[in-house]
């Protein structure tokens, strides 16, 4: 991804002028030195997005598929979600497996805001996007995006584990695009409190 | 049913009965507390099938399902108010224990309160929550209950209503939790509570002292939504009570609306729908036997457990077209005929279970450090077992025999040889060493049908429109953790007027405070793991 550089001195066509380091590199091959050069962002979000841990999280029905895609058949370990976190402190994004209703609302929220940021939400299933069969009921969420942001939403009822597997390697894609340094590393705004 | 009916009626002459598909005996709400403790202890009615209560418009009311666990024999109890702005009934909590729960709920929907419960506390909704939705009234408009954006208060006192020696009712404060008591908060997001229950526990140093069960946090209102949509729309909400019972749960209300229409279903639908049954079962039992032992420590169980699991999901995948939610069974029928694959891959599972379970003992039920967690640890005596209502495997591990396939045969469990397992011990390694014993049976059962399943309809065929005749229908299966009850009020409409899913989960929740009481903290692991609760299922 293209990341503008913002500095008072200098420009942006200043600062992708880079000869002295291209010239630097060539002497260092030269000299039989191995030099990668790479955009330190690129290899941060290489990491978080091949080890991303999803939160402990279930209400219901896709919560049974969800301990499917851990379980051997499937193992998302495979595609870099290694384990499960029971705490979200620990966690990077949030499955909402199942159902959200009103008195588990306000739950749903302090877990989120619990989690350290960076951090991301997958809606699982049609009660997480919109409420689902249950859309009409005195006491269900039309859709989580109404308490928390959501960045990827599965379909289905539950989605089977190779339709949760993709949604989450779509995750991946969307955290590979991101500027960490400046984005977001410095997203999440201080509590009032804390100033 | 007129035997009881001449006895109940020479102790209170008021009584009278409706004769309406099922046969109820009206009772005066102040006779209640005669009628009851008559029935539980003259008449060994000593098991509460349901408890459901109900808006007939100019009046509220409950119905009690109650049997006797001696004779078999059944009785159907109505009782009433026409009091719609304070309206309050007797309790039936001293005489059948697993009434305690149950009123809550009915307090909780229709606002009845019961006089002589020790607990008049809203179980499922908030206790900020504004009416009662099951009442035909209820202000359905979201602006009346927000989603709500502060965190839940839950008081330390409850409401309970006495009698008074002069005829006044009373409100006592009764107190949960003491100011003194250590309360520790287990769920709703915890993940070795099964799913989003959360357990107000009070401990002192490491042994639990009480345990309030707060329910609700996936109540997704399915009742009243099933007021409002055509029979065969209620059916999905079947499978996703309680997910691993799926087969079974639409199984049950599919039955239930056969027998109020009288329609005959086919041999072969029969013969599909109990091994269908049976193949969920071993599924759900295995799931027990993953979460149990991950649970102890043992994530290799959790691997090998998902791993047979997954085998009886790609047949349901062949046939039905889900792997965990099928939407397979319908009135008259099966919606679809069994792949052509499906014998075989069936016959070669049965063929490799076998080696699957002794895998499994030789992994963990002989391990040393498996036994001494579980043996002797959560004991539920047979007289509990009754008392609380905890019927399936759980209430079998205890010593009573309450399987409903033998009981009350359906599908074409009338045609196999099997043996009901039933344990004396009644601890946690009776409760895990049960459900792998039930599988060995539910694998016998499928291997007598699998051969001989006949040819014809998978269906019966069924007028595009499905109206039930005018009463009320009740009808049980044995699901895969306890028995599921299908209560449905008909009016006559294409619509029912009242559709009531009796859980398999909710008596069990009512026994945690009980069979925990006096343990170790971790030990409400083991004991909430082989209990084996499904959440959505309590909940609705």
């Amino acid at each position: 991804m293209e990341v503008k550089v913002d500095l008072k001195s200098m420009k942006h066509e200043n600062f992708k002028d880079n000869e002295y380091i291209e010239q630097l590199v060539k002497e260092l091959r030269e000299g039989g030195t191995n030099v990668v050069v790479g955009v330190l962002d690129d290899v941060i979000n290489w990491g978080r997005s091949n080890s991303l841990w999803p939160l402990t999280f279930a209400t219901s029905c896709c919560g049974i598929e969800f301990m499917s895609v851990g379980a051997a058949s499937n193992d998302m370990a495979r595609f870099g979600f290694e384990v499960t976190r029971a705490s979200p402190r620990q966690a990077d994004f949030i499955m909402v497996a199942g159902t959200i209703v009103h008195k588990m609302a306000p739950v749903l929220k302090r877990l989120y805001d619990q989690m350290a940021s960076p951090k991301y939400v997958i809606a699982v299933g049609g009660c997480a996007i919109s409420g689902g069969p249950f859309k009409n009921s005195y006491h269900v969420v039309k859709g989580v995006n109404e308490i928390i942001p959501v960045d990827v939403y599965i379909p289905g009822c539950p989605p089977r584990p190779e339709a949760m597997l993709y949604g989450m390697m779509q995750l991946q894609r969307k955290v590979k695009l991101e500027r960490f340094f400046g984005g977001v590393n410095k997203k999440e705004k201080r509590p009032e409190q804390d100033k | 049913m007129s035997n009881i009916y001449d006895k109940i009626k020479a102790i209170v002459p008021e009584v009278t009965i409706e004769e309406n598909g099922l046969s109820m005996v009206v009772v005066p709400s102040e006779k209640m507390p005669i009628v009851a403790s008559y029935l539980s202890e003259k008449e060994s009615f000593d098991s509460l099938v349901a408890l459901i209560g109900n808006d007939w418009g100019d009046s509220l009311g409950v119905v009690y399902i109650i049997d006797s666990t001696a004779t078999n024999e059944r009785v159907v109890l109505k009782t009433s108010t026409t009091d719609k702005e304070n309206p309050m009934l007797y309790s039936v909590v001293n005489v059948w224990q697993s009434a305690d729960l149950n009123e809550r709920e009915v307090y909780d929907f229709y606002g009845i309160r019961f006089i002589g419960h020790p607990d008049m506390r809203r179980i499922f909704l908030r206790e900020d929550w504004e009416g009662y939705p099951l009442r035909k009234d209820y202000d359905m408009s979201p602006e009346a209950n927000p989603v709500p954006q502060t965190n839940e208060y839950n008081a330390d006192t409850t409401i309970s209503l006495q009698e008074q020696p002069d005829g006044t009712i009373k409100e006592e404060e009764r107190v949960v939790f003491a100011p003194e008591d250590y309360v520790v908060n287990i769920g709703p997001q915890h993940p070795a509570t099964h799913g989003v229950m959360r357990f107000r526990t009070a401990i002192e140093g490491e042994t639990i002292k009480k345990i309030d069960p707060i329910c609700g946090y996936i109540h997704r209102g399915v009742e009243k939504l099933a007021e409002g949509l055509t029979y065969p729309q209620t059916l999905h909400f079947t499978d996703r009570l309680d997910y691993l019972s799926a087969h079974q749960n639409r199984h049950a209300l599919c039955m239930c609306i056969e027998e109020a229409m009288g329609i005959e279903v086919p041999e072969r639908a029969k013969y599909i729908r109990t091994i269908m049954d049976e193949l969920s079962r071993i599924g759900s039992h295995l799931l027990l036997y993953s979460t149990l032992c991950m649970d102890l420590g043992s994530i290799t169980a959790f691997i090998y457990g998902f791993r047979d699991r997954d085998k009886i999901l790609d047949i349901f995948d062949d046939t039905c077209g889900g792997r965990l939610i099928m939407n397979y069974n319908k009135i008259g029928g099966v919606m679809a005929d069994i792949h052509p694959e499906f014998v075989t891959k069936v016959k070669n599972f049965i063929k490799y279970m076998p080696k699957g379970l002794a895998e499994y003992h030789a992994l963990f039920s002989g391990n040393i450090i498996a036994r001494n967690r579980m043996e002797g640890v959560g004991v539920l005596s047979k007289e509990d077992a009754i008392k609380f209502g905890i019927f399936g495997p759980t209430g079998r591990a205890s010593g009573w025999a309450n399987d409903v396939r033998k009981l009350e045969p359906y599908g074409v469990y009338d045609k196999v040889d099997f043996e009901q397992v039933v344990l004396t011990e009644g601890d946690t390694y009776a409760r895990y060493m049960i459900r792998l014993k039930e599988i060995e049976q539910s694998m016998h059962i499928i291997e007598q049908l699998i051969d001989n399943i006949p040819e014809g309809d998978y269906a019966a065929k069924t007028k595009p429109i499905i109206k039930l005749p005018e009463g009320n229908f009740f009808k049980r299966v044995e699901g895969a953790r306890g028995a599921f009850g299908v209560y449905i009020e008909s009016k006559g409409d294409k619509t029912p007027y009242r559709m009531k899913f009796v859980s398999q989960g909710l008596n069990l929740i009512g026994a945690v405070d009980h069979i925990t009481r006096d343990s170790k903290i971790a030990d409400l692991i083991a004991i909430g793991g082989s209990l084996d609760y499904v959440i959505p299922d309590i909940d609705r």
